[in-house]
């Protein structure tokens, strides 16, 4: 004991030093990190007055609901939300769904041509057509002002479909798969009943990659989709980037200057705050299997 | 040929026919993915020729007269032409300086902590930014940085608008979006960690190696080639300076430092409905952004024997 504790201070730092110094540095961090956060939940509670004068740095100053219930009110915010939902959770079943159905035939290693089916994805990665040769498409397919402009364009995530295909090749036991054959289990089958259970980790990531793209999207529905069928986001430009705007839409909920203005205040802290709550509260859950994701997708199949 | 290697040939050893017909499933679930893919990404590729023609939707792509290069000059010629270059390379370039090594370093630091539960709180919270939508942090970039009452004027008592300074666009751009993807660029260098030979850093701990001489002797070597591969790619995107954010951060005052390629391909596209010109500019920073992935990838094979996809 007394011998490894002098070589390991000869060497430098103890293990005890240098863990509060890690600590220390990631302590740090963590407060860059989660206080703007943190600053605007505070302040989308308080007077906006007092957000103002920087009285709530810790905590709410004058608290107040009345944020909340203008952006429950301003019939814009509520139907972009149902939107968002709307597209949210469409466009996740259909883009998982590619996916999956890219990614099994793609990790047969005896497909004939599948090298040349992969280089045909992989390129897509590297090279397209861009913004208007892209918009002419869409629009020459009758796409405009269709919710399906959100998701039939971005057709095939090739980046994920790579992380899918390559756990289906590494991650699931050989062994079931060809037990699946000699039962007689045709290559859709054992992909239904076998391969898709036991994916169960990579589809939670890839769901939830998904929910956070389509959710916090809102250039594609700016191109293509008609104001009124605007996303959350897109909804909430007006409020966050063109003021001007939305002191228009909250005069006419409440009366003078200073109380308008107020209120402008106010309904962009809440917005904010009711737009990234929702994917805020679902990526802890499978937190643990990013990793794992990333570490099957990045090991070459 | 004996009975063990068999079962491994046995496969290849199917006609291709058979492998064909026992495949057919395979294709038909591939059908649909095919052909969205060919659809919405070829036919885009096969339309950039309109770059080099005078598109109108009635001629079709075909149609409509050749015009050569003509719109690329007229970009080479256009008033802001050097600003937009200059200001895609910078943001990109100072946004790569920064933003590659600060997750490395986290990652190392983050891959020392010894107590799972604080570690694990880290993770989570320096993951949560990624998940917010650029139009919220560019709403909480504005708010933050409004001369009355944002939190930054709040602060240092001052009162200035940040926005409307173009010496602070790209410090506002890089540090943003810092704040919002360093941690969750930590992820693929923690899994690649987490994958080191624990028994590696028991021996170096026997040997009396400190927390600083495990990273660096252990550690980074094994996280070299990631983050090779890494800047491969960042360097093949240098012109890909997103279009969302700086959209949404521009104002008329801070154009000097903000006016950037994508946002020109979407004004003269989208809100002008100049499709020809607009998808010229937009070929000319994907030929530009191809040629840097091509020589980066071929120095940093010559340098360290790594080759991406």
């Amino acid at each position: 004991m007394e011998n490894k504790k002098v070589k390991s201070s000869s060497a430098g730092l103890s293990d005890k030093t240098s863990d509060i110094i890690l600590v220390a540095i990631t302590a740090i961090v963590l407060l860059i990190v989660a206080y703007p956060l943190y600053y605007v939940v505070v302040a989308s509670f308080s007077d906006p007055y007092d957000v103002y004068a920087g009285k709530t740095f810790l905590l709410p100053s004058g608290f107040t609901l009345s944020g909340y219930k203008a952006v429950f009110a301003e019939k814009t915010i509520v139907s972009g939300y149902i939107n968002s939902i709307k597209y949210t959770v469409i466009g996740t079943i259909f883009s998982v769904t590619m996916l999956y159905i890219t990614a099994y035939p793609m990790a047969q290693k005896d497909l004939p041509g599948r090298k040349a089916i992969s280089i045909f994805f992989l390129i897509t990665m590297y090279f397209g057509g861009g913004l208007i040769p892209t918009y002419l498409v869409v629009r020459d397919t009758h796409l405009i002002y269709n919710m399906w402009a959100l998701f039939l364009p971005g057709g095939v995530a090739v980046g994920n479909m790579i992380i899918v295909r390559n756990f289906f090749q590494n991650s699931i036991p050989h062994d079931l798969i060809e037990a699946a054959g000699i039962d007689g289990c045709s290559k859709l089958r054992t992909f239904v009943s076998v391969v898709i259970p036991l994916s169960m980790p990579i589809m939670a990531v890839m769901v939830v990659f998904s929910m956070v793209a389509y959710w916090n999207d809102w250039f594609t529905a700016l191109i293509y989709l008609r104001a009124e069928d605007a996303p959350l986001p897109l909804v909430m430009r007006n409020i966050l980037i063109k003021s001007s705007a939305s002191a228009a839409q909250a005069s006419t909920i409440s009366g003078g200057f200073a109380e308008l203005n107020k209120l402008t205040e106010s309904l962009k802290f809440c917005s904010m705050i009711v737009a990234a709550a929702p994917m805020l509260v679902v990526y802890p859950f499978v937190q643990k299997y990013f990793e794992k994701g990333f570490m099957s997708g990045a090991v070459k199949g | 040929m004996n009975e063990s290697s068999a079962p491994v040939l046995a496969p290849r050893k199917k006609s291709l026919n058979q492998r064909l017909r026992a495949n057919w499933q395979m294709y038909a679930l591939l059908l649909i993915p095919v052909v969205l893919t060919f659809i919405y990404k070829y036919i885009p590729m096969y339309g950039i020729q309109i770059a080099f023609r005078d598109f109108n939707a009635r001629q079709g792509y075909w149609g409509s007269k050749f015009v050569g290069m003509q719109w690329f000059t007229r970009f080479f010629n256009a008033p802001t032409f050097g600003r937009m270059i200059k200001n895609t390379i910078l943001i990109s370039l100072y946004g790569l300086l920064w933003s590659f090594p600060i997750p490395i370093v986290l990652s190392l630091i983050i891959n020392q902590l010894r107590f799972a539960r604080y570690k694990r709180v880290v993770q989570t919270v320096l993951y949560a930014p990624h998940f917010i939508s650029t139009m919220v942090i560019c709403g909480m970039l504005r708010i933050f940085l409004s001369p009355s009452g944002g939190l930054i004027n709040l602060i240092f008592g001052t009162q200035i608008d940040f926005l409307t300074q173009a010496s602070a666009f790209r410090t506002i751009y890089i540090a943003s979006g810092i704040w919002q993807d360093a941690g969750w660029g930590c992820i693929i260098y923690l899994a690649t960690l987490a994958n080191v030979d624990p028994g590696l850093y028991e021996a170096a701990k026997i040997d009396g190696a400190s927390v600083f001489q495990r990273i660096m002797h252990i550690d980074i070597p094994e996280l070299l080639p990631m983050a090779i591969l890494n800047l491969i790619m960042a360097a093949g995107g240098l012109m890909n300076v997103g279009f969302e954010k700086v959209w949404l951060l521009q104002t008329d005052l801070n154009k000097a430092t903000s006016d950037v390629i994508a946002v020109y391909v979407y004004e003269q596209g989208i809100e002008r409905a100049n499709y020809s010109y607009s998808t010229a500019v937009g070929l000319f920073n994907t030929v530009i952004n191809l040629i840097l992935l091509f020589i980066v990838n071929r120095i940093a094979s010559k340098a360290d024997g790594v080759q991406f996809v």
